[in-house]
């Protein structure tokens, strides 16, 4: 059983806990409260030098000081406090960078509501699992024989079929029903390859649909996408040895992962706020009558500071770029205040949570847009060879499942 | 006469208040109506996704639900309050809410009552403890005159 150490403030009274304690539960981990007694709360945040005013931020800290110091035995850790409270992000952000300095445990943070429901913990909850139990087929770097990946993600449903290291047939397809949408890409991605079903000797699966899909096709791999994609980014990057951080702004969640060796070692993913993901870049896109692969083109002709945008709501930041239009701004300069606005809310939102470790490594379907890749440059100050966009950007997260799936044993 | 405890879940303050003959208003008692009503819908304390809702009487939808939790469960009590006795910056083992902003309504919410109110430090001896208790004690002795 992996143990999650759990370090929070504000869950119980939430009313979440019980989402935090099944979504452990439903990857074969559980949460625990590290022990602390109550003279070792005041050393512990004289020691650490931040003295919140809540107490249980102080508890929070003592806790992690366990931690650090090896009086606690956790496997990982998850860092959770109120969302919209600004002394526990502040905390929340400093706990999880002394628990990235001083251990070798993963860890995720996350800013809850009353709303909050364990389908929303679960990937972050699967892949503090994975990186523990599957480190030895994480740290695989090379793909054998021939396997498939399929991701089923919130947008668009894509497959990849990998022979010998390299990747050999591909399709996308938007997202409808689960199943058959994932059926129709591996057979079109197979075609492309010019193989059959039965020339597959290995199956990886990822993305929202996973189970129901591995369950259909009795999979070889189920992973959820935060180590399926870091891997296949890594990979397709070819940046499999040392540090990087991995920005995958996907249709409706954002991720920013931090990895060494292709391994995830921190990461956050966003969920709470569509102005910040590729939908609202496809709300842009429709509204400015361009095609979504043409938005990025644009972008690059126009200049962000020219539109005013005074909402990070995807639909109140659609209004102010409809505001624009009818003013007489440019589609150029309103592309560009979208992309510019999607990643400067990456970069407030994820990019805070995680240590920007360069280079950085964009995938995702967005990672096309290349308006998005200027934005992120100048909002990171990045040099030229800082980011990186590999060729197949879209196909990150399969390609990892693909590649993992054939270093399955059996 | 009801007497709202702050903290709400101090044991000291409870027994103090009882000693003096009246009714302490804690946390626990509501806890335990919570956890000992039939059907156990989120553990440990019962308070589910609802009550955050409910504290939006005393709180906003820009407040953290883990304060909106925690006062859909002391407000009522500070409304049902006929007087109050709140101990600032207490110990843990004294007794606690664990968030400060919820410590910063609840004070601000019973000063804004029209009822008998005694507001105390803290001890940080063993002299300083016996003259807070002392004080209490009066305080609840004057409520019954």
């Amino acid at each position: 059983m992996i143990k999650i150490a759990q370090l929070s403030c504000g869950s119980e009274y939430s009313g979440i806990q019980k989402e935090i304690e099944e979504a452990a539960d439903s990857v074969g981990a559980e949460v625990f409260y590290p022990d602390v007694e109550f003279d070792e709360i005041e050393e512990a945040i004289d020691e650490f030098g931040f003295v919140p005013a809540s107490p249980n931020l102080r508890l929070m800290i003592a806790r992690a000081k366990k931690i650090v110091d090896g009086e606690v035995d956790a496997d990982a850790a998850v860092v959770l406090s109120c969302f919209r409270c600004s002394e526990g992000a502040l905390v929340r952000s400093e706990v999880r960078k002394f628990l990235q300095q001083n251990t070798e445990i993963p860890v995720v943070t996350y800013a809850f509501t009353e709303k909050t429901d364990k389908s929303e913990l679960l990937t972050r909850m699967e892949a503090l699992v994975s990186i523990v139990e599957k480190k030895d087929l994480l740290s695989w770097d090379k793909q054998t024989g021939i396997s498939a990946g399929i991701d089923s993600g919130s947008s668009t449903t894509k497959c990849v079929i990998m022979k010998e290291n390299e990747i050999i047939g591909k399709d996308w397809t938007p997202t409808k029903e689960v199943v058959p949408t994932a059926q129709k890409v591996f057979e079109e991605a197979l075609k492309d390859a010019g193989l059959e079903k039965d020339d597959i000797e290995k199956i990886g699966v990822s993305g929202y649909g996973r189970h129901t899909i591995g369950d259909a096709i009795d999979a070889d791999l189920i992973i959820e996408e935060l180590t399926a994609g870091s891997k296949g980014a890594a990979w397709l990057a070819n940046r499999l040895k040392g540090g990087a951080t991995i920005i995958d702004i996907g249709g409706m969640d954002n991720k920013a992962i931090n990895i060494y060796d292709g391994i995830p070692d921190g990461f956050t993913m966003g969920g709470i706020c569509a102005g910040a993901s590729g939908r609202f870049l496809e709300m842009t896109a429709d509204r400015i009558g361009v095609e979504i692969e043409e938005l990025g083109e644009y972008a690059s002709r126009g200049d962000p500071d020219k539109v005013e945008m005074d909402s990070y709501c995807a639909i109140f930041g659609v209004q102010d770029l409809v505001t624009s239009l009818s003013e007489g701004s440019a589609i150029e300069d309103v592309a560009a205040a979208a992309c510019y606005s999607v990643a400067e809310q990456v970069y407030q939102n994820q990019l805070q949570e995680v240590e920007i470790r360069t280079p950085i490594i964009e995938v995702g379907g967005t990672a096309l847009i290349e308006g998005l890749h200027e934005a992120m440059r100048a909002i990171l100050g990045l040099e030229e060879d800082e980011l990186i966009v590999p060729e197949n950007p879209q196909y990150a997260v399969v390609t990892g499942a693909a590649l993992l799936a054939s270093a399955v044993w059996g | 006469m009801k007497i709202f405890i702050s903290p709400p879940n101090s044991l000291i303050l409870r027994d103090l208040v009882k000693e003096g003959g009246h009714e302490p208003l804690t946390m626990m008692r509501e806890i335990k109506k919570k956890v000992t009503k039939s059907g156990l819908d989120s553990p440990p304390l019962n308070v589910t996704e609802l009550d955050p809702e409910k504290g939006l009487k005393y709180a906003s939808n820009e407040v953290p639900s883990g304060v909106r939790g925690r006062m859909a469960v002391i407000g009522p009590m500070i409304q049902k309050a006929d007087a109050a006795i709140i101990v600032k910056n207490a110990k843990y083992s004294f007794g606690c809410v664990g968030c400060a902003r919820t410590n910063e309504l609840i004070e601000y919410l019973l000063n804004q009552r029209d009822i008998p109110l005694i507001t105390v430090e803290y001890p940080e001896s063993e002299e300083e403890g016996r003259k807070m208790i002392k004080k209490i004690r009066n305080f609840l002795d004057d409520l019954d005159d």
